[in-house]
């Protein structure tokens, strides 16, 4: 048991808080970047690839760095610290890890090291209008003709999937859902990109019997590696949460002690200090739970139920934060120039993407009566 | 960053377990695991049975009695007693004044008092609080004043935790009441329960219990050579006291004790032929305190493993705000499964309903005191405010 950075880990924060830093210590560049299309910069981009940062978890034959979990957690807090728009986790830990846990050895050799160099930008177009954080597709449906495939359906919202260069898409099959590769040139396919509330680009994606590449071999039900994959990426979300709920944190706390009311600064006001000492509570409670998510995951235990720990965890942490954020600093909270209602928006965009707190309760409650007391050096998280 | 216990951490694990499971009386942890009130004979045999395998005051110095453990291993060591139902050693003893003897305590004093401290021959109780010095402590009015070779003590203590079954006692008085600041002119002064001019006055709880005590001091005469430490630095020995205090006072091996009990119960409560647990409800309200309990432990693994150069992390103050409103949370968990049983408090012979709903209202006042004790809850919150955030 042990929560402490080796040194490379904290040299490779380091070098992304420097890269992230330079790109969006000022604030007004993300707003810039976030003002136009794809709403993320696209040099930034490159330099993550070229820090190696885009194919961090992939296998090093497929371009990656082979590098785990706790590694993609100290990006994505990273990325959370500064609000950065780049899509780290859509792209790499999402798409990519389905490429990843799926497909074949040419697709991961192909994808995979377009994803790692930066010039292949892959989205997962898995959840539905109609569906709700489910591990397997409902409407968007795949016909076999032979060895060809089309697909048929619409999802949305799909983010990033406007830009995206490649698309992996998971479909119904005869037997379960089965997942596939389409390229954003494919014809017939419409994708109609928007601006989410956080800044970030999400698109409605129609499929219209367009052909397209089975993702791995053979037409197996792949709903439990889409489970594991998303279960990854609620655990990398968690800490992007993280990153974001720190920033916001310090940043209420910065303006308790310099804004003026009464002739006083507002820390000299107990009614507000005690809700940022609350704030505090709830962050440092959530990141434990995420970094210990993340060790499960490292350890090979059962990721899905840490993800679901994790999620609830920085879900009620990220609602608090993002809430109390806004209302400590008063109007200026809910104003676009400033810093802190855009972490308080991102923060709601990661509590809706792979499940709310409440959908994970549920899961929790499901199996409550499974064990006797939660142990985290236990069964089922330790292998 | 690592998920599993190193081999050795994990023996030592198991170690603890098998003692705490085999060789403390199962009657004792019996009437732990019922939420009953253990009776004095009761804690001194489990401290000494703890005692004579050296686990009783594991984080004294090693030459008296201490093992010289890491913080991981001192979690272990408490948290496998608590899911044990075992009763910790006596904290006024084993956590308050054992360790500020052993600090800053003179050599007779060490060797008069440590052993039988470590071994509960004596039993001591805590002088602070006073009905006009609560959180503000240092505002304490109780004097001692020097004659001879004595210290005259007069003022009143209250809040003294189990002091009807105390040998001793160690007390906060002012010795300098004019010193410029207030904390400047406290000193620490031990005595006996039974000398003369001490008064014990049990207060009673609204739990029905006999807790806690005011205690008078009437020319109580105390012999200069149990002035613990130098005169007039009592304040610093009271915060490194305090600050032993909180070590463990999140309790989440007990909470976890007593939630996994609490599931026992909703499943043995049913409603319209269907056990509680399956309303989707209490299911819910239960998995949400078993997470947030598990990330209250996570934090605790977090900070002590960040504490082995003796500075405590700084989200410590986190434990104890954390823990006493998930001790309090689950308490309240066990009253609503009760739902209507909850009433029977104090029903006896004769009664249909199981003892476990007997003691559920009961406990959930009385630990209405574990955000209060120990730095209240708003205390905590003032150290994060301030020393955390800098506010």
């Amino acid at each position: 048991m042990d929560f402490t950075f080796d040194s490379e880990q904290n040299d490779l924060r380091e070098a992304v808080r420097g890269l992230l830093e330079r790109a969006y210590g000022d604030s007004e560049q993300r707003r810039r970047v976030t003002g136009t299309d794809p709403g993320f910069d696209e040099k930034t981009w490159s330099r993550l690839a070229e820090m190696g940062l885009l194919g961090l978890p992939f296998a090093e034959e497929h371009g990656g760095m082979g590098a785990g979990p706790i590694e993609v957690a100290i990006v994505a807090e990273e990325i959370g610290r500064v609000l950065a728009p780049e899509p780290f986790v859509e792209a790499v830990v999402l798409a990519g890890g389905l490429v990843a846990a799926v497909g074949t050895d040419a697709q991961k050799s192909e994808i995979l090291a377009g994803i790692a160099e930066g010039t292949t930008l892959a989205a997962l177009a898995h959840a539905e209008p109609d569906t709700r954080w489910s591990p397997s597709a409902a409407a968007v449906t795949a016909t076999q003709d032979g060895d060809s495939w089309t697909l048929t359906g619409v999802k949305e919202p799909v983010l990033h999937g406007a830009r995206a260069d490649v698309l992996v898409v998971s479909a119904v099959i005869d037997g379960g859902t089965a997942l596939f590769l389409v390229r954003g040139d494919a014809a017939g396919l419409t994708r109609t990109g928007y601006r989410t509330h956080d800044g970030s680009r999400a698109a409605a994606v129609r499929f219209a019997s367009i052909p397209a590449e089975l993702l791995g071999e053979g037409s197996a039900d792949r709903t439990a590696e889409i489970e594991r994959v998303l279960a990854e990426g609620r655990i990398a979300y968690a800490h992007e949460a993280i990153g974001s709920m720190d920033t916001a944190l310090r940043t209420t706390a910065e303006y308790l002690k310099t804004r003026k009311q009464f002739g006083v600064t507002l820390n000299r006001f107990q009614a507000l200090t005690f809700r940022a000492a609350d704030m505090y509570v709830s962050l440092e409670l959530a990141r434990s739970t995420a970094l210990w998510a993340s060790m499960v995951a490292d350890a090979g235990g059962d990721v899905v139920a840490a993800a679901d720990r994790a999620r609830l965890q920085t879900s009620r942490a990220g609602r608090h934060i993002g809430k109390e954020a806004i209302q400590l600093h008063g109007g200026i909270g809910v104003t676009a120039e400033y810093t802190v209602g855009h972490h308080t928006s991102r923060l709601t965009a990661i509590d809706h993407v792979l499940g709310d707190g409440d959908w994970a309760l549920s899961r929790l409650a499901a199996d409550v009566t499974g064990h006797e007391t939660v142990d985290p050096l236990g069964a089922p998280y330790t292998s | 960053m690592r998920l599993q216990l190193s081999p050795e951490l994990e023996a030592f694990r198991e170690e603890m377990r098998t003692f705490f499971t085999t060789q403390v009386p199962q009657e004792i942890r019996d009437t732990v695991a019922a939420r009953r009130h253990l009776s004095k004979e009761q804690y001194v045999e489990a401290m000494r049975t703890l005692n004579a395998a050296g686990l009783a005051v594991p984080h004294w110095p090693v030459e008296w009695g201490g093992r010289g453990w890491t913080p991981l291993q001192m979690h272990i060591w408490r948290e496998e007693m608590q899911l044990a139902c075992v009763p910790e050693p006596l904290p006024f003893n084993a956590s308050m004044i054992g360790p500020v003897i052993a600090a800053f305590g003179s050599q007779e004093q060490k060797e008069r008092f440590l052993p039988k401290t470590a071994n509960i021959d004596i039993w001591w109780c805590q002088g602070f609080s006073e009905p006009d010095a609560g959180s503000d402590l240092a505002s304490l009015r109780t004097t001692a004043v020097r004659d001879g070779d004595d210290w005259v003590v007069n003022g009143q203590k209250t809040w003294t935790t189990l002091g009807q079954h105390a040998d001793w006692i160690f007390c906060l008085v002012r010795t300098d009441p004019t010193a410029e600041k207030k904390q400047r002119g406290i000193s620490l002064l031990v005595f006996p329960m039974d000398a003369p001019g001490v008064t014990l006055r049990p207060i009673q709880l609204i739990d029905g219990s006999h807790e806690v005590n005011e205690v008078f001091f009437e020319d109580v005469r105390v012999p200069a050579e149990n002035l613990i430490g130098e005169e007039n630095r009592g304040w610093d020995y009271a915060k490194f006291l305090l600050g032993n205090e909180r070590v463990g006072i999140a309790r989440i091996g007990s909470s976890k004790r007593l939630l996994a009990q609490a599931k026992a119960y909703a499943r043995e409560v049913t409603v319209g032929g269907r056990p509680l647990i399956e309303e989707p409800r209490m299911a819910d309200r239960i998995a949400e305190l078993e997470n947030e309990l598990l990330a209250l432990e996570l934090t605790a693994l977090r900070v002590v493993a960040h504490s082995a150069d003796g500075k405590s992390h700084p989200a410590s103050s986190v434990l104890k705000l954390r823990g006493s409103e998930l001790q309090q949370d689950i308490t309240e968990l066990v009253v609503d499964i009760a739902g209507p049983l909850s009433l029977s408090s104090f029903a006896d012979g004769g009664s249909e309903v199981p003892d476990w709903a007997r003691v559920a209202t009961p406990e959930y006042l009385n630990y209405r005191k574990v955000s209060i004790y120990g730095g209240s809850n708003e205390v905590q919150r003032t150290i994060i405010a301030g020393t955390i955030l800098g506010l």
